[in-house]
């Protein structure tokens, strides 16, 4: 190759080089729309265990008795002990959680959080009505289901801060995999 | 007639032929319902149909997906895995595990929302997530509760098991469409975050948290499967994709995105996908899928028809990478041979394994065992329980024996191994 050829070679080179550059710069493509809080809320129904997300309004388990019945027996039994789909009922008992073979998992002796009550029921219950209760409804069935598996006293009252500050039975024991551990802390 | 010229017209119809175009874009031969397929004596004397608008499997062939008898809602169908070749999984049989039914989405107005720690909140329409950079990945999604029945149940581990009935939560697909790290550079997400929540729209609104690094790293959402647009059973229009993790954190129907600095402990992240171990804890967010394999053709039902050669053949798999090899047993695990791979063998997907070995009406148990390339090795029954703890049926990878019985009939032999 002579030198203009070498020097045309590089400038083919240093074109390539730049193109591949600004290819992998940030690029703004120009597609999708900003959207504001408003827009956001229609779709952010998550709970999060701080709370974060729970609305106004409180429950009793009296109130919630009532309503499990009319819609939760069905599948779950009348006093949530199981039926054609989960049980829900269970005081904690540590040799279930130690046996062998699939403990039968509990909201009293498995769940970690009480604020996933509030959100499940909100988002996927009852199975065949999803979605269709309202806050007071979900706040109230909630307060049953805790006062039938001893996290809550018959009378206690829960709402947007009593909800996140109860301690379920089986939360302190969960642990992240390792696995999750690298990948969540970088 | 004309197109049929020996055949008798009272006959084509006895075989359950309808001379729709339909019809005939099945083949010469198409036939419906509960009828036998017909085929003419010699087809090379009769003139075929013309090209169809769109194909359809030959009448001969009805693969169906396992269904488990009151199947609900809330339940599976299992992909067929013995009827399979190769590393592509039909469309159509796909496996499907919901836990609200399937929703009917319209593309036109569906939106992906992206919010939370971002610099600016944003959706997009179907057709915006179709003109970013597109990425193809081909690579396996296998449920979270795929093979539980090969754990110890209460009712015991079964015998008269299928693959496919066994481990057929489990399907290959060429997936399309875009890299989350491309949407996230799009709408600003914040340095700080490290979780990510998933949430479909389907009547459960199933969400899942996932961790930013896995987000950033080959995640992607997909509007499409082996060509074409995503199955409505599989997500339509967009799902998640994790290739390696767990089904049920692919999240299908995929329409909200919240970006954010803890996971959301949502009820399945909690209640359900978690390993209640031997320790009498719960170990949460196992999502990764081991190495595991499957002899797919020598297993239950099949009956070996004769002595002389036998080719054992089945699927390999890992959601830590590539299989790097696949051994054979065929004397319950006391010795073990290298079986050859058919390429390709790609990340995260199954690989295709073969074994020739000589059979003369002899007893034996049979068994495959996969490494994949970060040296991981299938476990046995006893070691998957003690890493899975004995209170979860969840992510069951043990290797896999089958029992060929002297007459030549094949059973699921978990059962003795694990004895």
């Amino acid at each position: 190759m002579n030198r203009l050829g070498a020097g045309i070679f590089l400038a083919v080179l240093g074109l390539v080089g730049c193109a591949s550059t600004s290819n992998n710069a940030r690029q703004d493509y120009g597609l999708g729309r900003v959207i504001d809080a408003a827009e956001i809320a229609q779709w952010d129904i998550d709970i999060k265990p701080s709370g974060e997300g729970l609305p106004d309004g409180e429950g009793t388990a009296a109130a919630g008795a009532i309503l499990y019945q009319q819609y939760c027996t069905a599948c779950h039994g009348d006093q949530g002990q199981g039926g054609t789909n989960d049980r829900l009922v269970a005081a904690f008992d540590r040799e279930v959680n130690y046996s062998t073979g699939s403990p039968t998992r509990t909201i009293g002796n498995y769940w970690p959080y009480a604020t996933t009550l509030f959100d499940y029921i909100r988002r996927a219950m009852p199975h065949n009505a999803p979605g269709s209760l309202t806050n007071q409804q979900v706040y109230d069935l909630s307060a049953w289901l805790l006062f039938q598996n001893g996290v809550i006293a018959e009378n206690d009252v829960i709402n947007r801060s009593t909800l996140p500050q109860l301690q379920m039975p089986a939360s302190g024991l969960f642990y992240w995999s390792d696995e999750v551990v690298d990948l969540a802390t970088d | 007639m004309k197109d049929f010229p020996l055949l008798d017209r009272r006959e084509v119809l006895k075989a359950g032929l309808r001379f729709s175009t339909a019809t005939l874009g099945m083949g010469a031969a198409g036939a419906f319902g509960q009828s036998v397929p017909f085929a003419p004596p010699d087809s090379t004397k009769v003139l075929g149909p013309p090209p169809s608008a769109l194909g359809q499997r030959s009448p001969f062939e009805t693969p169906q997906k396992f269904l488990r008898p009151g199947t609900a809602a809330a339940g599976a169908s299992f992909t067929p895995l013995e009827i399979l070749h190769g590393i592509i999984t039909p469309a159509d049989l796909h496996f499907e595990r919901h836990h609200a039914g399937i929703p009917v989405i319209d593309p036109g107005s569906f939106e992906l929302m992206i919010h939370g720690l971002v610099d600016r909140p944003m959706k997009f329409t179907l057709n915006d997530l179709k003109r970013f950079p597109a990425t193809s990945k081909i690579c396996f999604i296998e449920c979270s509760g795929n093979g539980r029945q090969a754990a110890s149940l209460p009712d015991g581990l079964p015998e008269d098991i299928t693959p496919g009935q066994l481990d057929g939560l489990f399907s290959v697909s060429e997936w399309t469409g875009v890299k989350l790290s491309t949407l996230l550079d799009e709408v600003g997400a914040s340095r700080r975050a490290t979780w990510m929540l998933a949430e479909g729209q389907d009547a459960a609104v199933m969400g899942r948290s996932i961790p930013m690094r896995k987000v950033l790293d080959d995640a992607m959402v997909v509007y499409a499967q082996n060509g074409e647009a995503i199955r409505p059973e599989q997500g339509y229009p967009l799902r998640l994709l994790l290739p390696g993790w767990e089904g049920n954190a692919n999240v299908k129907w995929l329409r909200r995105l919240e970006i954010s600095d803890a996971p959301f402990m949502m009820r399945d992240e909690t209640s359900k996908y978690t390993d209640a171990m031997a320790d009498g804890r719960m170990r949460m967010f196992t999502f990764e899928m081991a190495p595991k394999s499957l002899i797919t053709n020598l297993s239950y039902p099949y009956v070996m028809q004769r002595k002389g050669f036998h080719e054992i053949r089945g699927i390999a798999w890992s959601g830590g990478g590539k299989i790097a090899r696949v051994d054979i047993s065929l004397d319950g695990g006391r010795n073990w041979a290298r079986a050859a791979l058919q390429e390709p063998v790609l990340d995260k997907c199954a690989t295709c394994f073969r074994y020739g070995f000589d059979w003369q009406g002899e007893e034996r148990i049979i068994m495959s065992r996969a490494t994949d390339e970060q040296c991981n090795t299938q476990l046995g029954y006893v070691d998957n329980e003690a890493n899975r703890g004995p209170g979860t049926s969840y992510h069951n990878s043990a290797i896999r024996p089958w029992k060929i019985h002297a007459d030549g009939h094949i059973t699921f032999a978990m059962k003795e191994v694990a004895a």
